[in-house]
């Protein structure tokens, strides 16, 4: 099959999904639905055609392609794409149009001159981005879970291989010639324990389809959205910069985050972080990047902060060769280059400026507008209202809470600082005023929580409204209280989110041979010696139940000389494939390590009888969960 | 596995046209040694440069060496070395490697990264960034890694305690043993894949073939155990100490510490160093070049098999000066004059980057430069 030959979007699917092992996904459809009302359309990201005259918008919310007329601004086309698409680009020659799907691992091909969908062909593990290489032969797809970039054949569709990226690999940006393609990602890489976070920015010849550098990004967590600039000689990066190693409750103090931007490339010389942040008054969790075409500014939207950097390029690279020395925790430094903030709508994301820069366009994804800004005065001239329900429902509300830094002191950060995207972090926090390094405890998963309360490490929170109400209001933002109705609409959306679909589980049910030895073992009441093993080392007494949880606490010896207790509410096993390092504090790198590191005394299961072969089969079962 | 098939059709082996080429050798002790006289054609010559701690490396011990384009890798006793536009750039543990014992080399041809085999472990580099797996963090079966090989999206590790394979897409860990292969020991020093076979080498236990297609493992054995008896020529892998394999063109070429085997799927074909023109039945590492040509990485020097003449490539046992020794078909052997030899007699690998040759020695990095 030929990108170029015409396939329906419904056989195309079918295919891909054959091709993947799994049933295929109605088409249409984005997150599923929260709630009985339809969905909002949720613009993540935009698209300018070659000749200007049409917008692509990206919905997350209806899983959709939106065509609209620059001009009017009124929807021409939509096309359904794949299960919450993350990520879309043009081919170099503007006739195709790509789409990545993030929850059926799909891109969807879309044909720019009929607006039809043309194929849609698998690719890695929750696909984000996708860019196609300058000769038109290569496709690449950055996948948040697959940890890597799968190339494609851009004729085909066929996989080619796999470059391995940075953790939760998702943004993508080629250089204006050609010759580079940059790659961010999420998540931070491996580092050992209680140590700053590191982070990269992949860098990959298009043309060979190799690693050819990686900008290392130290301190940062979660990279996000990418540009270069068109002489190729300025690069940006948006990023979030935690201080994950002192106590989160010292927001005051401004230690939580910083939010900044990595800039690179020939005018900058080495690779700096330059923050966005003011001194009394934070823009958090910076996302989508972009550069003028005369390189005299770069725009950056904060998804929770619902505004725009605007900033001086010249002033800033002045800035940088006078600052020799780091100055990412300088909040002073952003006066000297930051113009102004633009207030758009909610939870701004992804941005894009005119070919002539003349605007600058802003998808609001949380309440489905397009900001157009003239940046010459620097105002929103337009909003663009996307068709979708016209009343906002209580999960909606709790949504756009989730997202918003509007509740913490200064504006610092919000749950989606360390849920990115509704997830996790990759970080362990110190998260209580007793003293630097005490009770550090490991972000966990948030999705599919109903049935796994209590919440929080040692089981002190009963309920969902306890963990997000007033003990966040207490150690977290030490800011605005949420009024009842907000609470409970906070608590509402993070009970509706759902679990994203497990990678090494088949969608039948069926087992690969090591999984189900591995099923064996997590079931077992006997060890290998024959002798009964007692319940509380059972795997399955403690991770009981559909998600793996039976909601007690239990002490699995693990217990650290900082921890105020040993006994700790049992976690669910909801994809735990994804979201290493394990243990309460994190302190395991990867779930070999909770039984070859951190189980001497077979407390936590008993394990010290199997094998390394037995052990690798119950860790392949775990993934399955 | 085939081995009552390789017993049966011995006295037919010498004569098999999937021999072509390979005329039966004579008796070392018979042939006639010939001083100053001219290689025959097809005999490669090179001009070795040798690195060691002296010019960049940093140990001269070098386990393993590997080219990747214009790239060196050079697995060695105190780190990894990678040499590019004439400069070393060396790894240590403190970049995160798994040790500083580097035994293997591997390259994902695809991706371009590196996979090392150490004695600590497994790391993969990839444009700098080094990721290390270990018996502790991950599946792999244990931290001695001898031997790797990359092959599509699985890479196939040997180790002191087994084999194993990793799935670089969905990060699973299979592993391979006395409990679910024919393997009896599980000191598996050498492997090679390719997408239709793997093969381990596995000291103690012979020959290890891995079926891709129908996930069977079979096995091969010295016929005569281990006994160090060969009782008829070519009857089978030539000992069960294997130290290497490599699997070329359908052709698997194994080295043992008593002598080497190639074979080509129906028959076996044994190198000794009283009927070939190996300089030692010592061998650590054997690499084909194709069908019908290998290097044999020996404790008495390198040595190379073109599928006729053998010549061997050292600095001389008894003056240490530059030797190379040609034996054509009919056991003739030619001395021929050269200026420079690999760094030390005891060869522990090699690579190919065009018609230049890099081998690893106990003593420093050889770079052969072929000669015209």
């Amino acid at each position: 099959m030929t990108r170029r030959a015409v396939l329906g979007f419904g056989s195309a699917l079918l295919l891909a999904a054959a091709a993947l092992g799994r049933p295929p996904i109605a088409s249409g459809t984005g997150y599923p639905s929260l709630d009985a009302t339809e969905p909002y359309a949720s613009p993540l990201e935009l698209l300018l055609s070659p000749d200007g005259a049409r917008l692509y918008v990206l919905c997350q919310g209806t899983g959709d392609i939106r065509i609209l007329d620059t001009k009017s601004g009124q929807t021409l086309r939509t096309i359904p794409v794949g299960r919450v698409p993350r990520g879309v680009s043009l081919s170099p020659d503007g006739r195709l149009l790509f789409v990545a799907n993030s929850w059926d691992d799909t891109v969807t091909v879309i044909d720019t001159n009929s607006e039809t969908v043309q194929a849609a062909w698998p690719a890695g593990y929750e696909p984000s981005s996708v860019e196609e290489n300058r000769s038109g032969t290569l496709l690449y797809v950055a996948d948040r879970i697959g940890n890597d970039i799968t190339v494609l054949n851009a004729s085909t569709g066929a996989e080619q291989e796999t470059l391995e990226a940075g953790r939760g690999a998702s943004y993508l940006a080629m250089s204006a010639d050609g010759s580079r393609l940059y790659a961010t990602h999420v998540y931070p890489n491996s580092t050992p324990h209680r140590t700053p976070p590191r982070s990269e920015i992949t860098v990959i010849d298009p043309q060979r389809a190799q690693v050819i550098g990686r900008i290392p990004l130290p301190y940062i967590a979660g990279g996000f959205h990418i540009a270069l600039s068109r002489d190729g000689r300025l690069g940006v990066a948006a990023e979030l910069h935690p201080k994950n190693l002192v106590p989160l409750a010292h927001v005051e103090h401004g230690w939580a985050f910083v939010d900044t931007l990595t800039v690179f490339g020939a005018d900058v010389g080495k690779p700096v972080e330059v923050p966005l942040d003011e001194l009394d008054r934070y823009y958090a969790r910076p996302f989508g990047v972009a550069i003028a075409p005369d390189k005299s500014r770069i725009y950056v939207s904060h998804g929770g902060a619902d505004c725009v950097s605007v900033i001086d390029v010249h002033r800033m690279l002045a800035y940088i060769h006078m600052h020799p020395a780091p100055f990412a925790e300088d909040l002073a430094a952003s006066a000297h280059y930051v113009v102004t903030r633009i207030a758009v709508g909610k939870n701004p994301r992804g941005i894009l400026l005119s070919r002539d820069g003349a605007r600058l366009y802003v998808a609001n994804r949380l309440d489905d507008t397009i900001s157009v800004v003239d940046t010459r005065t620097l105002r929103v001239t337009q909003t663009i209202r996307l068709a979708g329900p016209e009343s906002i429902s209580p999960l909606r509300r709790g949504e756009q809470i989730f997202y918003s830094a509007r509740y913490a002191f200064q504006g610092q950060f919000g749950c989606a600082n360390c849920h990115i995207d509704s997830t996790f972090d990759g970080l362990q926090w110190d998260l209580e005023p007793d003293g630097f390094g005490r009770d550090i405890v490991d972000n966990r998963l948030i999705e599919d929580l109903r049935g796994t309360e209590p919440f929080k490490w040692n089981g002190g929170n009963p309920t969902l409204v306890k963990e997000c109400g007033i003990r966040t209001e207490m150690y977290f933002w030490r800011s605005q209280n949420y009024d009842d109705l907000q609470l409970t609409d906070l608590v509402l959306y993070i009970r509706s989110l759902p679990s994203r679909p497990n990678r090494w589980r088949s969608t039948n049910g069926e087992l690969t041979p090591a999984q189900e030895r591995g099923r064996a073992i997590f079931n077992r009441t006997v060890d290998k010696l024959g002798l009964p093993i007692p319940q509380s080392d059972q795997c399955a007494y403690c991770h009981s139940g559909p998600k793996g949880t039976s909601q007690k606490s239990f002490d699995v010896g693990t217990k650290k000389n900082t921890d105020n207790t040993g006994l700790l509410d049992t976690p669910q096993l909801s994809n735990i494939a994804l979201t290493a390092p394990y243990l309460h504090d994190g302190s395991a790198q990867t779930l070999e390590e909770i039984w070859t590191m951190y189980n001497p005394h077979d407390r936590h299961g008993r394990t010290n009888d199997l094998t390394k072969d037995e052990l690798n089969d119950l860790i392949e079962y775990l993934r399955t969960r | 596995m085939n081995r009552a098939i390789g017993i049966a059709l011995l006295a037919t082996v010498a004569s098999s046209p999937g021999l072509a080429g390979q005329s039966r050798p004579r008796p070392v002790n018979h042939i006639r040694a010939v001083a100053q006289q001219a290689a025959p054609p097809a005999i490669p010559r090179f001009r070795f440069e040798n690195f060691t701690t002296a010019n960049g490396l940093p140990d001269d011990h070098v386990y393993a060496v590997l080219v990747d384009g214009d790239r060196i890798w050079a697995g060695t006793d105190n780190g990894l070395a990678e040499y590019e536009n004439g400069r070393w750039k060396v790894y240590t543990t403190a970049d995160g490697l798994a040790h500083r014992a580097v035994l293997s080399l591997a390259l994902d041809k695809r991706t371009g990264a590196v996979w090392a085999g150490t004695m600590g472990g497994l790391s993969r580099i990839s444009a700098g960034r080094i990721d290390t797996y270990t018996q502790l963090n991950s599946g792999l079966s244990n931290d001695v890694v001898y031997g790797v090989s990359v092959e599509g999206e699985n890479v196939w590790v040997a180790t002191a305690a087994g084999a194993c394979r990793l799935n670089t897409r969905t990060g699973e860990w299979s592993l391979y043993n006395e409990r679910n292969t024919p393997m009896i020991e599980i000191w598996a020093y050498g492997v090679s894949a390719a997408p239709d076979k793997v093969y381990y080498a596995i000291w103690g236990s012979g020959l290890l073939e891995y079926n891709q297609r129908t996930g069977v493992w079979d096995k091969y054995e010295d016929p005569d155990g281990e006994n160090e008896i060969v009782l008829l020529r070519d009857q089978g892998l030539i000992h069960e100490i294997t130290s290497s394999v490599s699997y070329v063109d359908g052709i698997v070429w194994v080295s043992t510490y008593f002598g080497d085997s190639r074979y080509d799927g129906r028959y076996w074909h044994n190198f000794l160093t009283k009927d070939s023109g190996l300089p030692s039945n010592f061998t650590n590492y054997v690499k084909g070049v194709d069908r019908n040509r290998a290097w044999f990485c020996t404790d008495k020097g390198l040595a190379y098999y073109d599928g006729t003449n053998w010549a061997v490539y050292r600095p001389s046992l008894a003056t240490g000066k530059p030797e190379m020794m040609v034996r054509d078909a009919a056991g003739a052997v030619t001395e021929i004059p050269v200026a420079t030899a690999p760094a030390h007699n005891y060869i522990l690998g090699i690579d190919f980057q065009g018609r230049d040759i890099w081998v690893a020695t106990a003593k420093g990095l050889s770079h052969g430069i072929h000669q015209p």
